[in-house]
């Protein structure tokens, strides 16, 4: 309960520049979220603490904005009907099991190997996980793309067909994203390994998605959607477990909400604009990058434990300043294409509408 | 047609709201301290940050909705009927 305390009391003094960073990392962080149902996240954590805000109270206030982002985005895409609001929730249930199970385990780790051994594992489970299911995610995504059946309505892995013809009496549940009755026994590990990657590296949404999509046979606007209301559920309760502990920030939390709920409503209408393979183009694209970005910590947490040679403080500097670096530009990158595909959706929009004007009057 | 019929942009609704949103910015920041001590207690005031959340996206969240609105960047209408 001290150090509880101490971090509480450990509130930073804002000035306009950390306003401003922080206005602008939600905006681009809310515009990828609108977009892909998550990711952003992950940046906010270190963005704070670049700021010397204490890590719990980074990861505390990272939470609390990005329940009410996720409600405003879930809203959005409900309003052009691809939210499935009832996967959302079930999985959001077990995926709330999965955070305080994940969090048991990081406090395990660090009690018994110290910080450096708490951060190493969370780099590992990064780059692990990242390197399977974004390959794999970027993978499909090319594969659609050189096929050129990118029109075409996204077909149903075998994998999710064999989950849907599975019948368990008692625990059939009917998803209209999946227009299957499919059975809880599923969704419950899948939600409980959203919610402890959630707890772990910050985005539950990595495993939550490519899950709904390649495990369950959701379409991938209705998995990123739904992952928003996820994203709420987790994020709700996690705000609560902190916020008993005073650890909110809630002046951090809401001057990220303000600019990422521009750009969660602009991601949201983006996804309107784009073929869904574009959803894992932009969510393979960052994890590949993201992974690359905590691949370079390892030899720093090692070096730390004492597993490798000791690195010079300079190297180590080095290293971290890389690693922020690469991480943020996944982010812009992410956005950047999200902007440039509404973009050409958009002007394709407006020239076929040109183009029907201009036959009516022939 | 009624879809070549312009729609009547939401621009009061967007102006009150981000006006509303100023506000509430304004309030959080001038009295940071103060807000800052109830919530650093933790246990009941738990629900402070939460009920804050929750009336920081409902009203900066309708301004942002609008903002875009105004700016003419709303959805896809081809895609929107698809989709449904």
């Amino acid at each position: 309960m001290h150090d509880i305390a101490q971090a509480a009391s450990n509130f930073i003094s804002l000035d306009a520049g950390n306003v401003i960073y922080l206005f602008l990392v939600g905006f681009v962080g809310g515009l990828v979220s609108g977009f892909i149902g998550s990711g952003g996240a992950f940046v906010m954590t270190p963005a704070m603490m670049s700021m010397g805000v204490p890590g719990l109270v980074a990861v505390a206030s990272n939470m609390c904005h990005k329940f009410p982002k996720a409600l405003i985005g879930a809203i959005k895409r409900a309003k052009y009907g691809q939210v499935d609001v009832k996967i959302g929730i079930v999985l959001g249930i077990s995926a709330e099991a999965g955070v305080l199970y994940g969090a048991h385990i990081q406090e395990s780790i660090k009690q018994r190997f110290g910080e450096a051994g708490s951060n190493l594992y969370v780099s590992v489970a990064f780059v692990v996980i990242l390197a399977v299911v974004g390959i794999f995610v970027l993978r499909d995504a090319w594969k659609t793309y050189k096929s050129g059946n990118t029109n075409e309505e996204e077909k149903v892995t075998k994998l999710a067909k064999w989950v849907q013809s599975v019948n368990i009496p008692g625990t059939m549940v009917y998803f209209k994203s999946l227009n299957a009755r499919i059975s809880v026994l599923f969704t419950i590990p899948l939600g409980f390994a959203t919610g402890m990657l959630a707890a772990t590296i910050a985005v539950g949404g990595f495993i939550g998605v490519p899950a709904m999509i390649y495990v369950l046979g959701a379409p991938s606007l209705m998995a990123s959607a739904s992952e928003l209301v996820i994203a709420f559920v987790m994020g709700l309760g996690g705000s609560l477990k902190y916020a008993m502990h005073g650890l909110v920030d809630i002046r951090l939390a809401m001057i990220i909400l303000a600019g990422s709920l521009f750009g969660i409503q602009l991601g949201a209408i983006g996804t309107t604009y784009v073929k869904p393979f574009m959803i894992k183009v932009v969510m393979g694209v960052i994890m590949v990058i993201v992974l690359f970005s905590r691949g370079l910590m390892v030899p720093v947490y090692l070096s730390q434990l004492g597993l490798i040679e000791t690195l010079s403080d300079g190297t180590t500097r080095l290293l971290k300043n890389v690693s922020f670096a690469i991480m943020i530009f996944a982010l812009v990158l992410g956005a950047f294409i999200v902007l440039r595909a509404m973009w050409q959706g958009r002007r394709a929009e407006q020239l076929a509408a040109e183009e029907a004007v201009a036959h009516v009057k022939m | 047609m009624a879809s070549n019929i312009p729609k009547k942009k939401p621009v009061n609704k967007m102006v009150f709201m981000g006006l509303v949103s100023l506000a509430l910015y304004g309030a959080l920041l001038l009295n940071q301290d103060i807000i800052n001590n109830y919530i650093g207690k933790g246990g009941f005031n738990a629900f402070l940050p939460i009920v804050t959340a929750f009336i920081f996206s409902f009203v900066h969240g309708s301004f942002t909705g609008n903002f875009w609105t105004v700016l003419g960047v709303e959805a896809a209408k081809k895609k929107k009927k698809e989709v449904k």
